[in-house]
């Protein structure tokens, strides 16, 4: 089956075309919406956000001149929005302090280990790391961004990309640790 | 392992996550696939870097999706926008992209002919040459191009299925012809023979004198 392309859809958006908006949100909007969620860790502003987003694509479609993918253009709006959201509102960083706290206050290692299978206790860490080393890892293993893709979006240089990720995933193994889990790495 | 085997071995060990998502060159993807299978330590860890993929992967899957509120406040906001102007001087490689991928499996099961592939393989030409032309021009921003496409004496040109890239060019040079717009509906291309408007009477004898060329299979006048 073929499809239209993002980029087909960007130049008919920027003649107006509503229905390849109506397209490209049903195509693109969950990915965004979670990677949005990630970051501010609300979904109601999460939801807020993304209908911000899809609207700078609708005004800024006729900009849009195909360096990047469409998808890697459209998360780097969504990041925008999302750190400017989370300036405003500082009570959302304390809102995810707070719910790190109560999670580190849970289960002791052992009966963690017990009630959970590795899986899932990996899955736990990774929603622990820090909201720097959760944007990459989520960028680089669910986003499927390449390192000029991810330093394009973060405004890194790829150099820096690739360290942040080491020691993101370093941090991952740290974590895992403390839960009884030894990798061995690094 | 000497140092600057250490420092391969960190470079390939950074690269691992990408390898896992598949996302490298091909040239870093060989690179780190030849020291994984010289290297059993950098391939346990390699296994811990899929762990990691397979897992973020659902934990992103469980977050769930936002509700049908978003697209409705999405597209309240756009109906309050101001209303825009079509563009109808969109990047031709893009329109022509959009014009195949607009035609469905059946649609180009019907359109087997011999006739109507001529069309679709002139249109790749066309805009091959459009394309060539515009790079030869450097760079330009969508918002600046160099003449206004909208203004101009238009003709409407469907090419000879037999006219190759080539003669299409020659064809387009000699004349000092533009191709404004299309493909359109029967393969139809809106070509500027001017860039400012011409009297009827003008215009009919450039039609006829480009009638005459063995590239041009149909032309008409045209607003």
């Amino acid at each position: 089956m073929q499809t239209t392309s993002d980029e087909v859809l960007i130049a008919r958006i920027a003649g107006g075309d509503r229905l390849a908006m109506q397209v490209l949100f049903a195509r693109h909007h969950v990915r965004v919406y979670r990677f949005v969620l990630r970051l501010v860790r609300n979904e109601a502003t999460a939801e807020d956000l993304i209908s911000d987003v899809f609207l700078d694509v609708w005004r800024q479609a006729g900009k849009f001149e195909g360096r990047s993918a469409v998808s890697t253009w459209m998360l780097s709006i969504a990041r925008f929005k999302a750190l400017s959201a989370l300036r405003r509102r500082p009570e959302q960083e304390l809102d995810d302090k707070t719910a790190e706290q109560i999670e580190d206050h849970a289960d002791n290692p052992e009966v963690a280990l017990a009630k959970k299978d590795k899986a899932a206790v990996l899955r736990q860490a990774l929603s622990k790391l820090s909201a720097e080393h959760r944007e990459i890892v989520d960028l680089v293993y669910y986003h499927e961004k390449s390192v000029e893709e991810v330093a394009g979006i973060v405004g890194i240089p790829e150099a820096t990309v690739k360290t942040r990720m080491f020691y993101a995933r370093k941090k991952l193994s740290e974590l895992l640790k403390e839960q009884g889990i030894d990798r061995g790495w690094p | 392992m000497n140092t600057t085997n250490k420092e391969a071995h960190s470079d390939i060990e950074e690269l691992l996550p990408w390898h896992a998502a598949g996302t490298l060159s091909r040239r870093d993807a060989q690179r780190v696939e030849a020291a994984l299978a010289r290297d059993p330590e950098l391939a346990r860890r390699y296994a811990l870097v899929r762990e990691e993929l397979g897992e973020t992967i659902l934990l992103n899957e469980t977050l769930g999706a936002p509700s049908g509120r978003a697209m409705e406040k999405l597209f309240a906001k756009i109906d309050a926008e101001p209303a825009r102007k079509q563009v109808l001087s969109l990047n031709f490689g893009v329109r022509v992209a959009g014009f195949f991928a607009s035609l469905s499996p059946r649609t180009l099961a019907w359109s087997a002919s011999a006739a109507a592939l001529a069309i679709l393989l002139q249109a790749g030409l066309i805009a091959g040459i459009v394309l060539k032309e515009q790079s030869v021009g450097g760079y330009e921003t969508a918002s600046a191009p160099s003449t206004d496409p909208g203004v101009g004496a238009f003709t409407l040109i469907r090419f000879a299925p037999q006219a190759s890239s080539d003669d299409i060019t020659k064809f387009l040079e000699a004349n000092k012809l533009q191709v404004a717009a299309g493909p359109m509906s029967g393969g139809l291309y809106k070509v500027r023979v001017a860039v400012t408007g011409l009297p009827k009477a003008e215009l009919a004898r450039i039609v006829k004198k480009l009638q005459e060329d063995k590239v041009v299979g149909f032309i008409a006048t045209t607003e």
